[in-house]
């Protein structure tokens, strides 16, 4: 670019001039759309719509292979109650995930409240409210150190995660001594821990209080995820962390304030689990860890970050819920159930690889 | 429009320095940004360019020498503080979320609340004010000829996610925009598109620092360009003074600048 252009600047004002009269045609690819391209296109457009299928066509078939029993009101209030819990944990994991991170330590956090909350209020007498209180507080601690180690410690969250869970879980039998509550102690002196286990009508239907709790976090954290600043963040942080902290996204702030909400949020479905079982086990709700991700994954939110929805996951719990019940009606042994569940998360995550591809 | 350059610089530094350990990454850089203009910043890679850049818009702060803005001393910790000044830097990768929409990347970390209770104890977002002025500087700016302002970002080609960048940094800067490589990742018609954008922007009143290896961009659309080398500047030139090769020459150190300032008169 020396001496045959001595005015290289106008010179070059001329080559990109012909951009302007470029036309304007891109190459378009002759489209042959068979059903199924359709069919996935519509899936990729309406994320909930494959949650949703798989519930229906679950809930026809169970309704087929087990007859009358399944959808029985009892039954189908049954199911709800069994939803309850995993759509609690379920609300926490996916703010978890929708930061891109995975949090394998819900379940312990979970029994462990429910153990300071049982004991808190039997075995030491203190008030129930405030032992309830006192369990929030501990779930909200335990997520403020799985903050700790991921935003402070750099610890990938699923290692995180997983040396707390083993943490959370050996604090929880140290402090229970492994012995259970007894559902008729819990009764007797402290009656509020099993509130949310008690039924209403409901307008012919049999709800209990904890699943009207459950509604009731998924309705704020919807609120807070769709229209505050708080949950924008919350998407761009786990969409692409650099570019939120360059717009001016404190990110470390936003990661750690999603962990001690989910740690808040575990605890309040550990009360949940009270008024389901009854009594305060060290042993309880074992599976839902392994649940909560399922039904975050089925319901759509995608394990990369920054893409799902919270009322997915109450489908994706649903599925869960309806699979478990419908299974173990039909006599199915438990390992199947969990086989079930194993498919069901890898079908999953396969479906969504495959909506995305080439419909981006 | 026309720079005014008897007025007072917007941005100015006098005698930046910032080392390293033994490597003086500034050294006693001199630098002027008029209103009204575009100033382009040239220099090699390791000539100190994106330090200097860096300790404009925040990201780095400077040793020895001050910063003026306005002719007024300033100085930032972090690039909210310059951005709280009304200097906003426009990222080579333009810190855009994929998966949300136009809207709600303009106003990402800085969303408006609903007047009233629903703002101040709710915290609800004012989804339809933010769209409607994401909508309403997207058409100003000439961007609004596919965007839908709800479509989400991912959606979009490079040169119309550059277009979203800008415009947020039209949206809120007030004194300067830095723009750092903005055509570096584009095809030829969308790089015309966004060179367009950014004369836009300047005659629209913001002055621009450009920071570029593309000596043609540089060239079309720079008022004037600020020679970076060996840490300070080596020159100022104009399009109309110095030819491409001149000014890679004095960028190089194959020439220097009162020897090219002879050749011109």
């Amino acid at each position: 670019m020396s001496s045959t252009n001595p005015k290289p600047s106008t010179a070059v004002l001329d080559h990109d001039k012909v951009a302007d009269q470029a036309s304007t045609y891109v190459a378009k690819f002759e489209r042959h759309e068979t059903p199924l391209q359709r069919f996935k296109k519509f899936l990729h457009h309406y994320p909930i719509a494959a949650p949703l299928i798989v519930l229906l066509l679950a809930v026809i078939s169970f309704s087929v292979i087990v007859g009358d029993r399944f959808l029985h009101p009892f039954n189908l209030s049954l199911v709800l109650q069994q939803v309850t819990i995993i759509g609690v944990i379920g609300v926490a994991q996916t703010l978890i995930i929708l930061t891109a991170g995975i949090d394998l330590s819900v379940g312990a956090i979970m029994v462990l409240t429910s153990v300071v909350m049982g004991r808190m209020a039997v075995n030491h007498g203190i008030d129930p409210s405030l032992s309830i209180l006192i369990g929030i507080g501990v779930g909200a601690l335990a997520g403020f150190i799985n903050g700790l180690l991921i935003t402070r410690l750099k610890i990938p969250p699923f290692i995180a995660t997983l040396g707390s869970w083993n943490v959370f879980f050996a604090l929880n039998l140290w402090y229970s001594k492994s012995e259970t509550i007894r559902s008729q102690d819990i009764s007797n002196i402290a009656p509020l821990l099993q509130w949310t286990g008690q039924t209403i009508d409901f307008f012919g239907a049999r709800l209990t209080y904890g699943s009207l709790l459950m509604l009731g976090i998924f309705f704020l954290i919807w609120y807070a995820l769709n229209w505050t600043a708080w949950g924008r963040h919350v998407y761009a942080t786990g969409d692409d962390p650099e570019a939120a902290k360059l717009a001016g996204i404190r990110t470390t702030r936003i990661l750690m304030s999603v962990y001690v909400l989910a740690g808040v949020v575990c605890a309040i479905g550990a009360w949940v689990l009270i008024g389901r079982i009854g009594s305060v086990s060290p042993q309880a709700g074992t599976m839902t860890n392994l649940d909560s991700i399922t039904a975050v994954v089925i319901g759509g939110c995608s394990l990369f970050g920054g893409r799902g929805s919270i009322y997915g996951t109450l489908i994706g719990a649903l599925v869960v819920g309806v699979f478990r019940n419908g299974l173990a009606l039909a006599g199915v042994d438990v390992l199947w159930q969990e086989f079930t569940v194993g498919i069901l998360i890898i079908s999953a995550v396969a479906i969504d690889q495959w909506i995305r591809r080439g419909t981006a | 429009m026309t720079a005014h350059y008897d007025q007072t610089p917007v941005l100015q530094t006098k005698n930046l320095v910032k080392r390293y350990g033994s490597v003086t990454a500034i050294d006693h850089a001199d630098f002027e940004l008029y209103p009204g203009e575009i100033l382009a910043v040239i220099g090699d890679n390791g000539a100190g360019k994106s330090s200097l850049i860096k300790a404009l818009s925040g990201a780095l702060i400077p040793d020895e020498g001050e910063i003026l803005l306005d002719g007024k001393p300033v100085s930032f910790s972090s690039p909210m503080e310059a951005r709280a000044l009304g200097i906003e830097t426009v990222y080579q990768n333009l810190a855009v979320s994929p998966a949300l929409n136009i809207a709600d990347n303009l106003y990402l970390g800085r969303e408006l609340l609903k007047p009233g209770i629903l703002g101040s104890v709710f915290r609800m977002l004012d989804k339809k004010e933010m769209e409607r002025r994401a909508k309403e500087k997207m058409t100003e700016l000439g961007l609004m000829t596919i965007q839908n302002i709800s479509q989400a970002v991912e959606s979009l080609s490079g040169g119309q996610r550059q277009g979203v960048a800008v415009a947020r940094s039209a949206l809120f800067g007030s004194k300067v925009v830095i723009m750092d490589e903005p055509t570096a990742a584009l095809g030829v018609k969308e790089s015309r598109r966004v060179l367009n954008l950014i004369k836009e922007v300047r005659d629209r009143g913001l002055p621009i620092i450009l920071i570029s290896h593309n000596m043609p961009h540089v060239f079309e659309v720079a008022d004037r360009i600020h020679i970076h080398r060996l840490g300070k500047r080596a020159a100022i030139v104009t399009p109309q003074s110095h030819s491409m090769s001149d000014a890679v020459a004095i960028m190089t150190g194959a020439m220097d600048v009162e020897a090219s300032e002879g050749e011109a008169a």
